[in-house]
């Protein structure tokens, strides 16, 4: 039983994004963490880098793999994560909550509609 | 054990050193070091118990079975380590061959690369030889380097290389540092797909990377037809030589339609592993290609041998100079010693292990494809997994407690829970029968004990080692007592 | 001669467990055309056999040189334990520690290597090796590109000019600017460094034996947020400032004078240590300390989800095998000499270069090329062109020193001069005779 969120949209490498306001939350799925494993640290990109949509944003290791990870939507970075430099293992537990990665400001919102709800998301985990 | 920094005491003293003869000089003070780099201080005793004991802690072919697959962990020849130590070889300057008056005292070493190089040509068919490339994922990058200059001669413009999805991780790693893109291409009963190969072939395609047999330890069947359709859109044909002692004598890399291979010397040709190196991955070309080698290469003068830095077309300087001369002295002298009939041995004995234990180890244990293999067969604990959460890992650690080193683990990454054993040709029936008994009490315990396994390994120094907790809290030196 | 233990009875009662007739049978799969068209090698030869060839060749090398041969390789001492210690089986034949509980040995050696380079370096973290101290140079040059996303290298005039031809092969495809230039202070960087340089890579000592304070430049490279790299000489760092006391990113070199053997070229040893916040970028393998389920202490291969057989075609380089057998020879060398024993030997090499200096430059006709200070290598200038001078003397038994015209045209009549410790007083008296005789 994949673990979702209702208020979330979803990319098709794993990552969730949920509008907070004039921010965009984003992080990665259950799944994601759970594929990787127990996660040992995360690369997180720098205030005011700006991304196009799925481009990279940057990269999670554990102990298996190190997998880049994608900004869902096109936007500027204006928050990152400071906790998880100390404990990354927060995305392990918490991965829709304290788990977040980066918050987006000045975001193209259509670009949410390229991406998954949480139903159609479970339907595409559901065939890997 | 306490580390080498926990033993020291001031005023220690190893090493002798002579006293002496000439003026004392001195470095002036601003170049000096402020900080001292607070090495050990240790009598030669105490370092030599400590690295006695350090090796005690560790597994090597000397001590047991190794069955590493695509790792070729066979018996490693005692007078090979002699001959590379041999007052003449160890000690020679590499720079004397390169100035006037040194030829003369270096043909001997000239000779050996010489005739080296000759015999890998006639092992494998190419046509010219570079014996520069100091390790095997070393002689992969030169080889694509090669494959580079060739496509930039031709006028060519070429991004990308395919690869099978059972590659190793050094050639997608390889072709990215030399700046390509790389495309798996789908296998198909264990072999690439001809069809899904075709498919992805353009004339974006710089080349195609393959090992044979690959890493299912199959002979890839339908190489004729991958090598004629790469050929079609020029596109190069790249031979990993990992696999190479499953058909030494019987097939040569040339005749299957490859441009161009890198060999492992350690893998092959029984150099040491050393604990990770240092290796040899000597690449060999085509003719169309030999321009393109690196420089120097070896040529025949009225005075003998020489080196030759004049080649036009050369990638340029790989290695600092002729290759790692004391591993290519190991190989050559174990090429010598076997000869072609027992080189032909080799790969009937590698073969004849790997089969047995396929056969013997399939009654409880599931073998990934179902048809005989070459010098390596992978099985699969995917079905333990299920039944009884047993993995791969904990086979492998299990097998530690019975006095194996264990096979590899998940590789290849198209079998799940895969474990890849390559026996090599070196070790005896009754070895391979107590490794097969060890695996069934493994099986056994995966049904009755499974617990036992998962506390495994109990007979090491230590037991399973926090990973996570390495990474996570990073300690990769010991921190001395007054560092800034 | 070969290795294979099976008896006829053996491959008899393998080949019916698998139900085979003969080892032909064995290679079915290879399509018929496939097949070996020929097989032509010479038979095989016995122990002995093979002994008297390897004499006989290494008889045709030269014996008994007294060398003055450097250029970044150096005939040093090697205490006999090293080689003793590394012929222990359970340490060269085995393969890389990935299974971490059975290969103790191997990992916690390779976290005392890398210990050592980090405290000899005055860097905080290091890696197990690389194959050299020309592909370090390359993969230091590539960390500084990815790092800093700028594409241009500043590569200094004097560092080996080997590794310059090395880091031009492997640049030459990747669309990036290698700029060398004479770079003797800070105030040489003007004009050259900028806000699009990656890295900038300064060796020392250099290869004319030059010693530098390479702190202002590397400050200066610091202001432009390009990366500090210093190749340098292992043994040098007993004595001189050490890469992090200057200011540098990255430090590293050629391990080969720390106990390894000259064998006409190698194997060799790249090591390699950076900044804490470089560890992620660094390639290579890296041995981590950690702890099992009871507490006891014991060490891994760390970060390996950088390297290629995880990251694959984004791995920080294609590394799989390093030089970890040079490395332990490093270590074991580094604790028989110790802490005072490397300065010891450090001074003894400054010393004994500084009395071949003094000989040779009083020797009508020759002169020192620079001012120094010097290392343990220095410039001479003959009278005439050193190459057939050179010759002369090998003939008599003496390497001279490397004859520079080949590496650097228009100095044909420079010799670079190497004394170790190993060379005692009455030869480079030797040496000095020898040169004056033939001026």
């Amino acid at each position: 039983m994949v673990e979702t969120i209702k208020e979330a949209k979803y990319t098709n490498e794993h990552e969730w994004v949920r509008v907070e306001g004039e921010l965009a939350v984003i992080g990665i799925t259950a799944y994601a963490a759970e594929q990787l494993g127990d996660i040992t640290y995360v690369e997180l990109p720098a205030i005011g880098a700006e991304l196009e949509q799925m481009g990279e944003l940057g990269v999670i290791e554990s102990v298996k793999a190190a997998a880049d990870f994608y900004s869902p939507l096109k936007g500027v970075v204006a928050e990152a994560n400071e906790a998880l430099a100390d404990d990354p293992g927060i995305i392990n537990r918490d991965c829709y909550g304290q788990g977040w990665l980066v918050k987006l400001k000045d975001y193209e919102s259509q670009g949410l509609d390229n991406l998954m709800d949480a139903a159609a998301y479970e339907v595409f985990v559901g065939g890997l | 054990m306490k580390t080498l920094f926990e033993r020291s005491r001031p005023g220690r003293r190893a090493a002798s050193l002579p006293a002496l003869d000439v003026p004392q000089a001195q470095a002036p003070q601003n170049l000096r070091r402020q900080s001292p780099p607070q090495l050990p201080e240790l009598s030669e005793v105490e370092v030599v118990r400590h690295f006695t004991g350090l090796s005690r802690l560790n597994f090597g072919v000397d001590v047991g079975f190794y069955p590493l697959g695509s790792c070729t962990m066979k018996y490693n020849p005692k007078f090979t380590e002699e001959a590379a130590r041999l007052p003449g070889l160890a000690d020679l300057h590499p720079l004397l061959a390169q100035i006037e008056g040194g030829g003369p005292l270096t043909q001997g070493a000239l000779t050996l690369l010489a005739e080296l190089e000759e015999q890998l040509c006639r092992i494998t068919g190419m046509d010219a030889f570079t014996l520069q490339p100091l390790a095997g994922a070393h002689g992969e990058l030169t080889g694509i380097m090669l494959m580079a200059a060739y496509h930039r001669r031709r006028g060519n413009k070429r991004s990308l290389v395919l690869v099978p999805d059972s590659a190793h991780g050094t050639n997608p790693a390889s072709a990215a540092m030399a700046g390509y893109q790389v495309v798996p291409v789908p296998s198909k009963d264990g072999v690439m797909d001809p069809e899904a190969f075709e498919a992805k072939l353009n004339d974006q395609v710089a080349g195609v990377m393959m090992t044979c047999p690959n890493t299912l330890g199959l002979f890839e069947t339908h190489l004729a037809r991958i090598a004629e359709a790469a050929h079609r859109v020029d596109a190069l044909m790249y031979y990993d030589g990992a696999n190479l002692n499953a058909i030494l004598g019987y097939a040569k890399p040339a005749e299957l339609g490859f441009d161009i291979v890198h060999l492992n010397l350690h893998k092959t040709f029984g150099t040491p592993h050393g604990g990770g190196g240092p290796g040899a991955g000597p690449v060999g070309v085509v003719e169309r290609l030999a321009g393109f080698l690196p420089v120097p290469r070896l040529a025949r003068a009225a005075e003998g041998l020489t080196l030759d830095f004049d080649r036009p077309e050369s990638i340029g300087r790989i290695a600092p100079f002729y290759g790692n001369f004391g591993v290519l002295v190991k190989a050559y002298a174990y090429i010598l010693a076997l000869g072609g009939e027992g080189l032909k041995r080799v790969a009937e004995h590698a073969v004849l292990n790997a089969n047995y234990l396929r056969v013997k180890l399939g009654r409880r244990w599931q073998v990934a494809l179902d048809k005989p293999c070459l010098h390596e067969v992978v099985f699969s604990a995917a079905d333990k997994l299920a039944a009884h959460h047993i993995s791969a890992m904990d086979v492998a650690k299990a097998l530690i407690d019975e006095g194996f080193h264990p096979p590899t683990v998940y590789f290849p990454l198209v079998v799940k829970e895969a474990l890849m054993i390559e026996p090599t040709e070196t070790e005896t029936r009754e070895t391979l029968d107590e490794f097969v008994a060890a695996m069934e009490r493994i099986a056994d315990a995966a049904e009755t004990d499974p617990d036992k396994l998962k506390a495994a390994p109990v007979t090491t120094p230590v037991g399973r080692l926090d990973e996570v907790g390495a990474a996570r809290n990073l300690d990769v030196a010991l921190a001395p007592k007054c560092f800034g | 001669m070969d290795f294979m233990p099976h008896t006829d009875q053996d491959r008899r009662a393998m080949l019916a467990e698998i139900g085979l007739g003969s080892l032909a049978e064995l290679f079915e799969s290879i399509p018929p055309g496939l097949r070996a068209r020929s097989w032509d090698l010479a038979p095989g030869l016995s122990e002995p056999e093979v002994s008297r060839r390897l004499q006989e060749l290494a008889g045709l090398n030269a014996r008994g040189l007294t060398c003055f041969l450097g250029a970044g390789f150096y005939d040093h001492f090697i205490p006999a334990a090293v080689d003793a210690l590394l012929s222990r089986g359970e340490f060269y034949t085995a393969y890389t520690p990935y299974q971490a509980e059975t290969s103790q040995g191997t990992l916690q050696s390779i976290y005392e290597y890398q210990t050592a380079i980090c405290r000899l370096t005055g860097l905080e973290a290091a890696n197990a090796s690389l194959y050299d101290g020309g592909t370090a140079l390359f993969e230091a040059a590539m960390m500084a590109v990815r790092r800093t996303r700028r594409r241009k290298l500043l590569v200094g005039a004097s560092v080996n000019p080997i590794y310059r031809a090395m880091l031009r092969t492997y640049t030459a495809n990747l669309d990036l600017e290698v700029v060398e230039a004479e770079v003797l202070d800070r105030g040489s960087l003007d004009g050259l460094i900028d806000d699009k340089t990656a890295g900038l890579i300064l060796q020392n000592p250099d290869f004319f034996g030059r010693v530098h304070d390479l702190g202002p430049c590397f400050a200066k490279a610091a202001e432009h947020k390009a990366l500090a790299i210093m190749s340098c000489y292992p043994l040098a760092l007993g004595l001189f400032k050490s890469p992090g006391e200057m200011g540098a990113d990255i430090a590293l070199g050629e391990g080969q004078s720390l106990g390894l053997p000259l064998s006409f070229g190698g194997p060799y040893l790249g090591f390699m240590a950076v900044k804490k916040d470089l560890i992620r970028a660094m390639p290579g393998r890296v041995v981590g300390r950690t702890v099992d389920g009871q507490g006891r202490v014991g060490y891994c291969l760390t970060l390996q989800t950088r390297e290629q057989h995880i990251r694959r075609e984004k791995a920080t380089s294609n590394i799989c095998t390093n030089q970890a057998l040079c490395a332990l020879a490093a270590l074991i060398y580094l604790s028989l000499l110790g802490e005072t024993g490397l300065k010891e030997v450090a001074e003894l090499n400054l010393a004994k270069a500084a009395y071949a200096r003094q000989r040779l430059a009083a020797l009508p006709g020759l002169r020192l090329v620079d001012e120094g200070p010097w290392f343990n290598e220095f410039r001479v200038e003959l009278p005439q062109e050193a190459e057939p001078i050179v010759a002369r003397l090998l003939e008599k038994g003496l390497a001279a020193g490397l004859p520079l015209g080949r590496y650097y045209p228009g100095q044909e009549r420079n010799l670079l001069v190497a004394v170790t410790e190993k060379r005692t007083r009455a030869e480079i008296d030797r040496l000095a005779e020898a040169l004056e005789a033939l001026s």
